[in-house]
């Protein structure tokens, strides 16, 4: 193939102050780390809880929170993502929708939206991992807490969720990955992440190879750091003789 | 990836030269390949409008850029002694336009791809097709009447264009305070427009006029605004191929010359088009006459 390849392009100046495109990546880069980490943090909690929820013994509180799971988990991400920035703030009353739209800044609305849209899509998925590590206990740990009088709430904080929560770091830990890779899909409304970052490098410079493999890079280096942390968290944690995972 | 691509490339290259290297005077580059396999690929965009886009009847792309090509279709037909030649479409975006180009996908593509330097290296362009200048769409009720009314404003462009590195020069050198959002496409941009985000959209004046014809209500918009730039688009083709090249501007020039390009001009520009039967009345700009008379394969920075 007849490409132009120059890997000095990184260095050289994109005309708009005195910026090189290695700075366009560094901003991206913290975007998409801002994005994934306060996703996570919503994900994690909503989920936690909707998880709780579906292994209760009630049957509306299980019942929605089965119906949250199919909701979001069957309708593709970038179609929610669109639904959050272009439907759900016109449906807000008008002085919140000026707001929205005018007095914040687009970066800082667009934002909003992504963080509400991959926090309650990843949501969907820990409370599923969530669920699957309370079911994976054996059913006489619950009767043996009742046994002991222990209250609902106390069952689940000091007796299922601390067992449940380890055993399902690995399952977490790539759901973790994905939303960083998920969070790629801001570039299509405007936030500058890596991705809209590399695209734009891509199109200023016209050496879109060069810039794609950069950030191929950079996510696949963020993404192996993040699942060491998180190996190493997993190993910290492990309760020896409580399960088998972790070697 | 640069181990496997020059691999790539030097197969592709002997797969290329290997007959013209015996015998110099037999075709050479895309011209055999068209020759060879009787089939051209033609790239084309899906909303450059009126540029290239799908909208007709048919599930060909169809506009400006397009009946242009099509002219230099004709053209190789007659060259090549080719009259069944196949025409093949393939969609490209602004992204994959010039790696589909480069990797031989696409022999030619005509939609409305700024000629550039940065781009030169990377493609050659044909003589000039079009010429714009970046300006600014806006509701007629919003008192933008120029740029410098912009300070402090919301600004949408489309993510990639030349416009949105104008625009984001212009904040840092005159300070102006404004919020630029980059859409992905010019449909989103003026979704932005439309719904109230931006204040104003920045692109070329003739995809502006593209836009406002697809507008709810296209009295309400106006294009305003001093050109920051003018911008020449041209159809890509593969570097280092001077034969398919001469004929791609042997062809373009012919149209200019015989006069058939003003029938193009206003079938696209004065006339109403797909999908909507909307009129762009957009008149031909002093810059693209001048462009027609004197064709050139420069960019505009170069002149």
């Amino acid at each position: 193939m007849d490409y132009n390849w120059d890997w000095g392009v990184f260095l050289r100046a994109t005309g708009i102050g005195d910026e090189i495109y290695l700075d366009w990546f560094v901003a991206g880069l913290g975007w998409t780390v801002a994005v994934a980490l306060a996703g996570w943090i919503v994900a994690l909690l909503l989920g936690s809880l909707l998880g709780v929820l579906r292994t209760l013994p009630n049957r509306w509180l299980s019942g929605l929170a089965t119906a949250y799971v199919e909701l979001f988990r069957n309708v593709p991400l970038l179609v929610q993502l669109f639904i959050w920035y272009f439907l759900v703030p016109d449906l807000l009353p008008e002085p919140l929708e000026l707001w929205f739209k005018q007095d914040l800044s687009p970066a800082t609305s667009a934002y909003l939206s992504v963080v509400v849209c991959l926090g309650l899509f990843t949501a969907a998925r820990v409370c599923e991992q969530v669920r699957t590590g309370i079911q994976a206990l054996p059913g006489g740990q619950t009767a043996a807490a009742l046994a002991l009088g222990l209250r609902t709430g106390q069952i689940y904080r000091q007796v299922l969720l601390p067992q449940a929560f380890r055993i399902i770091i690995p399952p977490l830990t790539s759901e973790f990955l994905n939303i960083f890779k998920n969070s790629s899909v801001a570039s299509l409304i405007g936030l500058m992440e890596l991705l809209a970052q590399t695209k734009q490098t891509a199109e200023f410079s016209a050496h879109l190879f060069e810039a794609f493999t950069l950030a191929t890079l950079i996510y696949f280096t963020l993404n192996m750091s993040l699942m060491l942390v998180m190996r190493r968290i997993e190993k910290k944690v492990a309760v020896p003789g409580l399960i088998a995972g972790g070697k | 990836m640069r181990i496997a691509s020059c691999l790539l490339g030097s197969a592709l290259a002997v797969a290329l030269s290997s007959g013209p290297a015996v015998a110099a005077e037999e075709l050479t580059g895309t011209l055999k390949k068209i020759k060879d396999t009787g089939t051209i690929t033609l790239g084309h965009r899906d909303a450059s409008i009126p540029f290239s886009y799908l909208g007709g009847t048919s599930r060909e792309p169809i506009g400006y850029s397009h009946d242009l090509q099509l002219k230099v279709v004709e053209a190789l037909k007659q060259q090549l002694g080719l009259p069944e030649l196949k025409v093949r479409y393939t969609l490209v975006t602004s992204q994959s336009r010039i790696p589909l180009v480069q990797n031989g996908t696409v022999d030619l593509e005509c939609g409305s791809t700024t000629n550039n330097v940065e781009r030169q290296q990377q493609v050659a362009f044909s003589v000039g097709i079009f010429e714009v200048g970046t300006r600014l769409l806006t509701k007629k009720t919003s008192g933008i009447q120029d740029f410098p009314d912009l300070k402090g404003k919301n600004v949408v462009t489309t993510a990639g264009t030349t416009s949105e590195r104008l625009l984001r020069s212009m904040n840092v050198e005159k300070q102006m305070g404004m919020s630029i959002i980059a859409a992905k496409d010019h449909g989103e941009s003026f979704l932005m427009l439309e719904s109230g985000r931006a204040a104003a959209f920045m692109m070329d004046d003739a995809l502006l006029y593209g836009e406002m014809a697809k507008a709810r209500k296209p009295d309400d918009w106006a294009v305003v605004g001093t050109p920051q730039s003018f911008e020449i688009y041209g159809c890509m083709l593969r570097k280092g191929d001077p034969a398919f090249k001469k004929a791609v501007d042997d062809a373009l020039v012919a149209t200019y010359r015989s006069g058939e390009i003003s029938a193009i001009y206003d079938k696209w520009f004065l006339q109403p088009i797909p999908p909507k039967g909307l009129n762009l009345n957009f008149p031909m700009s002093d810059e693209l006459k001048k462009l027609i008379e004197v064709p050139t394969d420069k960019s505009a920075e170069e002149m």
